[in-house]
């Protein structure tokens, strides 16, 4: 096996240690940093994307790959040149006001970091503003907003309002996610997309910022 | 009755079914060796780093029909509202696992260490629910001790942010209750600190009067639907049979 099958099958398996040793060996073989990342670590996550929507894998699993995701890119990530990778696209996340369930939160950050894209990741609890804020200062192209609560969803509806009345929608687009939200309720309050589960909120924001 | 209660951390271990139903993973599933190792990993810092505490404080119906107006946020119609009023006895109640805990999941999400941090955080709420069931035990037994209740009262708890009892009904659940005197505070927006906490009321009574149809309007936005099992069980403990048809209840 060559030895980008053998990264992304490290990743696959969450072998956060063997993946460094594997990384230093393709390194050493001159492969180039961008194709390591691509046909390595980056085809390594699509394939758990993958094998997770299937049910072949579940929740852990994905999280060992992301571990191993994250270590691989700490290795590679000095060695890229100025604006070699350059991101596929920031993304603002967060779980909204008054709702603290984040596990699927995480896990659609971890995914979208698997996939290429840059992810400010605000945690749980965060106000409409602080979305809206952070998103134009860090020139996002997309706000990824996560309830686990039927009572906390009209919060989402304040982001997209403030995108709104800031003339920020359609530059800034809003996906949203969580067990009480649907699709119908995306529309309703004139969010751009909905994610049902992590991969397809990456699919969706792929999507909706012309990548797929 | 108020009373802080100390609870040992034997009582309260997370069992394997639920902290993987957190994870997603059906029970009965069969899962690698990977993820059983996560689990025991998870269990292990929990018995080092769980400090679980709670407290009961009984409230009359009057105050408890103020407690839970909270700041006039409810649904129209909602299942406690109905169910509190038929009650015997009330109990507020708040019980956490600890900082530390939490203090530990965040640690172990800085260090990228996802899989663990998740498994933890599942474990901690199992931890929680568990640390919870105990103070319900602990009100029943109290009311048997104090009141010569009989064996049949039924105990379930409900809590603000569930079944159209809004989540800013903490506030005055707070207001009333002063858990911070076993640690647990209230974000302004309603969030408990430490966040592996949970808070609420316990309602005592017939077993009958738990028991609803899940076809309130906050039932339609609701996703897991989980008190079905729960008034499953009670109807299957005590033969009751509410008005609702179906069994049901909640968090």
């Amino acid at each position: 096996m060559d030895l980008l099958k053998q990264i992304a099958m490290a990743l696959q398996c969450g072998d956060s240690d063997g993946i460094g040793e594997l990384l230093q060996q393709a390194l050493d073989n001159k492969l180039a940093p961008k194709e390591i990342l691509d046909r390595g670590l980056i085809a390594g996550m699509n394939v758990v994307g993958d094998r997770y929507k299937k049910h072949e894998i579940f929740l852990p699993e994905v999280l060992l790959a992301a571990k191993a995701m994250h270590m691989g890119m700490e290795k590679l990530k000095p060695l890229f040149l100025k604006d070699e990778v350059v991101a596929r696209g920031r993304i603002v996340i967060g779980t909204v006001q008054g709702d603290i369930h984040d596990i699927g939160k995480n896990l659609v950050a971890i995914m979208l970091s698997g996939a290429g894209f840059e992810v400010i990741d605000l945690g749980k609890d965060v106000p409409p503003k602080k979305f809206i804020e952070t998103a134009i200062e860090h020139n996002a192209k997309v706000i990824g907003m996560s309830a686990l609560l039927t009572t906390t969803m009209p919060i989402m509806k304040k982001v997209v309002e403030g995108l709104k009345e800031k003339g920020l929608d359609g530059k800034i687009r809003t996906v949203i996610g969580g067990a009480p939200v649907s699709n119908e309720f995306a529309a309703q309050i004139g969010a751009d997309g909905y994610g049902y589960d992590s991969v397809q909120a990456v699919d969706c924001i792929r999507k909706l910022i012309s990548l797929s | 009755m108020r009373e802080l209660i100390e609870i040992r951390k034997d009582e309260i271990i997370p069992d394997q079914t639920n902290a993987l139903a957190l994870q997603g993973i059906c029970p009965g599933t069969r899962v690698s060796a990977n993820i059983l190792k996560l689990f025991d990993r998870g269990l292990e810092i929990f018995a080092k780093e769980a400090r679980p505490v709670g407290m009961v404080a009984a409230i009359s119906g009057n105050d408890f029909d103020f407690v839970y107006a909270g700041e006039g946020r409810n649904d129209t119609n909602t299942p406690v509202a109905e169910i509190f009023r038929k009650a015997d006895h009330l109990a507020l109640f708040a019980v956490t696992v600890g900082q530390t805990l939490h203090d530990k999941i965040n640690e172990l999400f800085v260090a990228k260490d996802f899989a663990l941090g998740s498994m933890l955080d599942s474990v901690a709420s199992v931890g929680v629910e568990k640390a919870a069931d105990l103070l319900e035990i602990f009100f029943r037994d109290g009311l048997q001790r104090e009141f010569g209740v009989d064996g049949n009262i039924a105990v379930m708890r409900y809590s603000p942010g569930y079944c159209g009892w809004h989540v800013s009904g903490q506030r005055k659940l707070f207001d009333y209750l002063k858990p911070e005197e076993v640690g647990i505070t209230l974000r302004p927006s309603y969030l408990m600190e430490p966040l592996k906490s949970a808070s609420g009321v316990i309602i005592a009574g017939s077993p009958e009067i738990h028991v609803f149809a899940d076809t309130y309007a906050c039932c339609s936005q609701c996703e897991s639907h989980s008190c079905r099992q729960r008034i499953s069980r009670l109807v299957n403990s005590t033969g009751a049979s509410g008005s609702g048809g179906q069994p049901a209840a909640m968090e």
